[in-house]
């Protein structure tokens, strides 16, 4: 159990500027959903969409991503206030207030799947509500304090967005579409249990179960390495089933390739093992951080190379541009 | 409720920057519906 903390009592309260609302929706995160569903709308065919249409979907997928964000802010701002990492949001740094992030999320939410089933389709809608209602209940409120397993689980809403992409450009979501989800899914428990072994302190801190302060940083390691395993031939199938091509079959070889290798360095090494603290002028961040910890550092930044390298390959490979080259030869 | 009058220099800016804001997302979600409804309408109507 965590201890609640009430920041705007704790800390001073300044004034919130447009940047802070904005900071609510994790543009970061946000950037990654999109691309992804973009992707999935390519896949599918998107050429024959109107375009104003098209934009339309993209900006709901993006609304609806910064709604959850909002709603899981709005939620999470006692444990955010307890890590490192998080304590300088908007709502525990007491520049926004719980309740109106609660209220931008709710607002977002319910506009964007409205008008992607007015603008667009309601099956695009109906997996971009589960998609939110996924995140902020079942990931937020319910698993994410309760289970190691809650990045596991949770990471379906991560997961979706390619094939809400695919249903909004064509009404439908094949097996293809699910591919590229069942893809972001395995994806999911290497990239955040890397980032979780160097910074299980801020989790152990804020009662946050993740998986190496429940089962340790020898399991996680071992865990993750088994989730590349699967990963690494999953990414390959798309180019088995008709959706990918000769580039994306040799990305998806190499980069499976080198995470599998950068995961096997991970499993072999002591990241996330128990170490003597920093000096108090030196902080970790993201990147930076010590060597013993490096190769959980390196497969959290070459997992995001790798998804980023699919996806791309998908999109070239799915341009205007190489369908002309292809009627060129 | 705070007096306005106490207000600072920053915390004006802050709001002015707040409500420009929200006028521009006001401005963007009519034009959104606009722009969706002339597409929808157009898509409807048969050609002569």
């Amino acid at each position: 159990m965590t201890t609640p903390v009430q920041p705007a009592v704790l800390l001073p309260r300044e004034a919130a500027r447009w940047q802070d609302y904005v900071s609510l929706l994790k543009p970061r995160v946000m950037s990654l959903v999109v691309f992804t569903a973009l992707t999935g709308m390519v896949c599918a065919g998107a050429g024959a969409m109107n375009p104003i249409l098209a934009a339309v979907a993209v900006l709901c997928i993006a609304a609806g991503a910064g709604g959850s964000a909002a709603l899981n802010m709005a939620y999470d701002a006692d444990i955010d206030a307890l890590m490192r990492r998080t304590r300088h949001r908007a709502i525990p740094a007491g520049r926004v207030q719980a309740a109106d992030a609660l209220a931008l999320g709710i607002v977002l939410s319910l506009f964007s799947v409205g008008i992607m089933g007015l603008a667009v389709g309601w099956l695009a809608a109906g997996l971009l509500a589960f998609t939110i209602l996924f995140y902020a209940v079942v990931y937020t409120l319910w698993l994410k304090r309760r289970t190691p397993q809650n990045i596991v689980i949770g990471g379906l809403a991560g997961a979706l967005p390619p094939a809400v992409g695919w249903a909004a450009a064509s009404g439908h979501a094949p097996l293809n579409a699910w591919l590229l989800v069942a893809i972001v899914f395995f994806w999911t428990p290497p990239h955040f249990w890397a980032l979780s072994l160097y910074t299980s302190g801020d989790y152990a801190q804020a009662g946050v179960p993740m998986m190496p302060v429940v089962r340790g940083a020898a399991s996680t390691r071992r865990q993750i390495l088994a989730y590349t395993l699967v990963l690494a031939p999953l990414g390959l199938t798309p180019a088995f089933t008709g959706l990918g091509g000769p580039i994306y079959l040799a990305v998806a070889a190499v980069g499976g390739l080198a995470l599998v290798a950068l995961a096997a360095r991970l499993a072999l090494s002591h990241a996330g093992d128990p170490a003597p603290p920093l000096p108090t002028d030196r902080r970790e961040g993201l990147y930076d951080v010590r060597i013993a910890a490096r190769p959980a550092r390196d497969l959290f930044a070459g997992s995001l190379f790798y998804l980023f390298g699919l996806f791309a390959a998908l999109l070239v490979e799915h341009t205007p541009l190489m369908a002309w080259l292809g009627q060129g030869r | 409720m705070s007096d306005p009058n106490d207000e600072t220099a920053a915390a004006a800016r802050a709001r002015r920057g707040r409500n420009v804001a929200l006028a521009v997302a006001l401005f963007a979600f009519v034009a959104i519906i606009f722009v969706v409804t002339i597409v929808k309408l157009s898509g409807n109507v048969p050609a002569h």
